[in-house]
């Protein structure tokens, strides 16, 4: 049970949700593969998707929809199941 | 009127706070965590802090404004571009809380910013509009129909849209069938109203506005500018006097703009935007802006009237102290707009640290900027740094001048828009005035390709 962190390449607002009336990207405990979109950051008016770089299991998101993220924050953890 | 709160921040902030310092007049600053360093906090008469950094918490919060200007002092509140400048009920919120809103009646930024209405009440009073749907079409049948009428291609657009946002461009009924559905979702989920209409959509198409002041009584316009020069929608170089136009078109947009705002009584600044067939000189109004626009400084430099400082005045209760006859433009202005974006890596925005900072200078030269050494671009606003502007006699002066104050523009620690600015600034079809709409977007395509933009 290896733990990975999903990083966010850019600083800035996170989301959960591609908009305020859709579900979320993931939810904790969904399957996600390597290149899977588990959220988006706002910055300066561009959403930047943040990708999972490994497959397995969306074990827990760090932050939640509006917190600040600064370059390179963990934004949830992948279990690969290795 | 002593003390005006500036319901923004970045360059505009700066610039509304010395408009009000010039007449005399008090400024109050507002800021969210990510600004209290932020140059407009400091240049303030005072400062009130009101939330956390993302702008739905901070600057688009309309209580936490409202009690700032309750809590300085403030008598009146300008609400600059972007944020809640186009919010009818910010405008609603300030005049019920005994404030004086810097802008125009509430009444009238809802009409304009209802695209349908803006295009009903622009007919009404004679000024042409692009061939399309009498206001929002029901379903994608009725929009089929219309599209039918008035050929390929079209642009289905939100009702609810603005600043380019919400626009579907399609070129025959099946896409249209498709891509209705996608129209009214996204529309609805990114405006909160699923009306969409049906327009004919002009190939060679120039973005031409008109600036104008009014005081509710009286309407005058301040000639026009030339932005169609757009990167997705968003404005990248403009110009005063439009370059290539004739005469009588620009005569029409002038009539045009005055019947539009003299038929509502309209107050403050605004701007009318055409669009402009560059093949016929048809030209059709496209929306109005019911604040003051980011290249603004463009009809200040030409004309000598300081926008800002006009709308702070007939906020103040006074009557135009303009006459039409009193306008008389002078050479050409030309803006560059330098964005915390890489323009080699397709424009991915770039805050973070500003560690060297030179401003240009020097006749002619006018910088609006809240760049400055050692300052902090943080990643929750937009991207504007700030506008060179430079005037010169002619066009040609005028491009020379932009060449060189460019040249001694200096900024390290963020990525930045020169280098494509430099580039374009070079092309012989930018020198020449020939550009439409499109042209920015294709040369990009052309000279990038993926690498860098100069």
């Amino acid at each position: 049970m290896a733990d990975h962190e999903v990083l966010t390449p850019v600083p800035g607002t996170f989301y959960r949700r591609p908009d305020p009336d859709s579900d979320p990207f993931k939810n904790e405990g969904d399957a996600v593969e390597a290149g899977d979109t588990v959220g988006l950051v706002e910055i300066m008016k561009n959403f930047q998707p943040v990708e999972a770089q490994i497959g397995g299991t969306l074990s827990r998101f760090l932050v939640e929809t509006d917190d600040t993220v600064a370059a390179g924050q963990p934004v949830a953890v992948v279990d690969d199941g290795a | 009127m002593k003390r005006v709160l500036v319901a923004n921040r970045g360059e505009i902030a700066v610039r509304i706070i010395r408009a009000a310092h010039d007449l005399g007049l008090e400024a109050v600053a507002v800021y969210s965590e990510a600004d209290g360093a932020a140059p407009h906090v400091r240049m303030a008469d005072e400062a009130v802090a009101i939330g956390p950094p993302p702008a739905g918490k901070s600057y688009l919060d309309m209580t936490a404004i409202v009690e700032a200007a309750h809590i300085s002092g403030a008598e009146a509140v300008h609400p600059g571009y972007g944020f809640l400048s186009e919010r009818a009920d910010f405008a609603s919120a300030v005049e019920g809380a005994d404030l004086r809103y810097v802008g125009p009646k509430p009444e009238h930024i809802a009409l304009m910013g209802d695209k349908a209405r803006a295009r009903e009440a622009a007919e009404d009073v004679g000024v042409p509009t692009i061939p399309g749907s009498d206001g929002a079409v029901t379903d994608a049948d009725e929009a089929a129909e219309v599209a039918g009428e008035i050929g390929y291609p079209v642009a289905l657009k939100a009702a609810g849209g603005g600043g380019g946002r919400g626009i579907r461009i399609v070129h025959d009924e099946a896409t249209l069938h498709t891509q209705y559905k996608t129209a009214a979702r996204e529309a609805a989920g990114a405006f909160d109203d699923a009306r969409v209409y049906v327009e004919r959509f002009i190939t060679e198409a120039r973005h031409v506005e008109v600036q104008v002041l009014g005081d509710g009584e009286r309407t005058i316009h301040l000639h026009e500018r030339e932005c169609s020069l757009q990167r997705r929608r968003q404005k990248v170089v403009e110009e005063s006097p439009a370059p290539r136009l004739a005469e009588a078109t620009r005569v029409g947009l002038f009539e045009a703009a005055i019947a539009l705002c003299a038929e509502i009584g309209y107050r403050s600044a605004g701007t009318v935007e055409f669009l402009v067939d560059a093949s016929s000189g048809e030209f059709f109004f496209i929306e109005m802006n019911t604040r003051i626009q980011v290249e603004h400084p463009v009809t200040e430099v030409i004309t000598g009237v300081d926008l800002v400082a006009e709308q702070l005045r007939i906020a103040g209760g006074e009557p135009l102290r303009l006459r039409q006859e009193d306008v008389a433009p002078r050479g050409c202005a030309i803006e560059l707009r330098i964005n915390a974006e890489d323009p080699a890596n397709n424009f991915m925005p770039s805050p973070g640290p500003l560690e060297h900072v030179v401003l240009p200078a020097g006749p002619w030269v006018r910088i609006d900027t809240w760049m400055e050494p050692d300052g902090e671009v943080p990643p929750f606003y937009d991207s504007l740094l700030g506008k060179v502007i430079v005037w010169g006699p002619d066009r040609a002066s005028a491009l020379a001048r932009a060449r060189r104050a460019l040249g001694e523009l200096e900024v390290e620690g963020v990525k930045t828009t020169k280098p494509l600015l430099a580039t374009l600034l070079g092309e012989d079809w930018f020198a020449e005035g020939e550009f439409n709409t499109g042209t920015l977007e294709a040369w990009l395509e052309e000279t990038t390709n993926g690498s860098a933009g100069g």
